[in-house]
């Protein structure tokens, strides 16, 4: 249904299952993909699963240099860069008590300020090319809160805020940014999980089941084609019902 | 009047959508002709791109009138 054919997407964390998934979905609508993330195996044999219009382009989100330069690498790697997803992101969980300003500081860095540049680093190409696609991934604990995660709920948060402020600036000139907040969606993250931790999930959750990776790549897709043109700033929840907003 | 004034106003006719002759020394892109903060930073993209020069973000700040831009390029090119 959606085209994305001649489109070149960048997409962060793509060796994690959600990354993945948005690339595959992206790639599989037509689009060129820029894989991005720190573990290059995982990266390279996606490309290779992927074939065409793959191309890995390994980044250290903590690094502010190698993530002003990434926007300018896809660019040269993939010929344009039209659709940009932050999904990359870390987590550094401890009760606020505890929390230390490395725990605050290192989930911010990644997952908020990288976000930063690498949306100021596509805004020029966006901006020339009339069209543009800033998909950040957020998540249900920045509009709901989560013990533990003081320092990942703020940045995801604070990813809301700052896309629906891009979306404010870049409007008129055809391009969106637009924010996917998933909820609990099974990874190999949550595999580590008890049977009876996933249970207890299970039960806050009217779907009374975990999200799949695909679930959350269906969204992103939505968002970058042609068809979402007139959605802008909006925060799109992908959670099965566990927080209605 | 000079080869690189000529090629600017060209630039600020089409990309504002003014007439030529209200883009004179003095006019002051924000507030005579019509552009939106948005305008002013394409403004600078589409100089650099025509005369195939850096604009740092400090400098751009101070091309304000279609003169300021006329000098910044004749002294950067």
């Amino acid at each position: 249904m959606f085209d994305l054919s001649g489109k070149c997407a960048l997409v962060t964390g793509a060796s994690g299952g959600i990354g993945g998934a948005i690339a595959k979905a992206l790639h599989g609508a037509g689009a060129t993909v820029g894989l991005s993330g720190t573990r290059v195996d995982p990266l390279e044999a996606l490309a290779a699963e992927l074939g065409d219009r793959a191309f890995v382009l390994p980044c250290d989100l903590s690094d502010p240099e190698a993530v002003n330069a990434l926007p300018k690498q896809a660019i040269d790697a993939m010929g344009s860069l039209d659709i940009l997803v932050n999904n990359a992101g870390i987590t550094r969980d401890q009760i606020f008590m505890r929390m230390s300003d490395d725990e605050w500081q290192s989930v911010l860095d990644v997952n908020l300020t990288s976000a930063m540049r690498l949306c100021r680093g596509v805004m020029r190409p966006m901006m020339k090319s009339r069209w543009g696609r800033i998909i950040n991934i957020s998540s249900i604990v920045g509009a709901t809160g989560n013990p533990g995660q003081a320092n990942y709920a703020a940045a995801k948060a604070g990813l809301i805020g700052m896309t629906k402020s891009i979306a404010y600036e870049v409007a008129s000139r055809g391009i969106t940014a637009n924010a996917v907040a998933p909820g609990f969606i099974a990874t190999a993250m949550t595999d580590k999980l008890t049977d009876d931790q996933k249970a207890k999930i299970n039960a806050q959750i009217p779907a009374a089941r975990m999200g799949t990776p695909e679930e959350i790549a269906a969204a992103v897709l939505y968002l970058a084609s042609p068809e979402a043109g007139y959605v802008t700033g909006a925060t799109l929840h992908v959670n099965g019902g566990m927080a209605m907003l | 009047m000079s080869d690189i004034a000529d090629r600017v106003k060209k630039i600020v006719v089409e990309h504002l959508g003014v007439e030529e002759d209200k883009v004179t020394e003095n006019a002051s892109f924000i507030d005579d002709l019509g552009a939106d903060s948005l305008d002013t930073v394409e403004l600078v993209m589409a100089f650099e791109e025509e005369f195939g020069i850096e604009i740092p973000d400090d400098a751009a700040e101070t091309i304000q009138t279609f003169g300021d831009a006329v000098k910044f390029i004749s002294q950067a090119s």
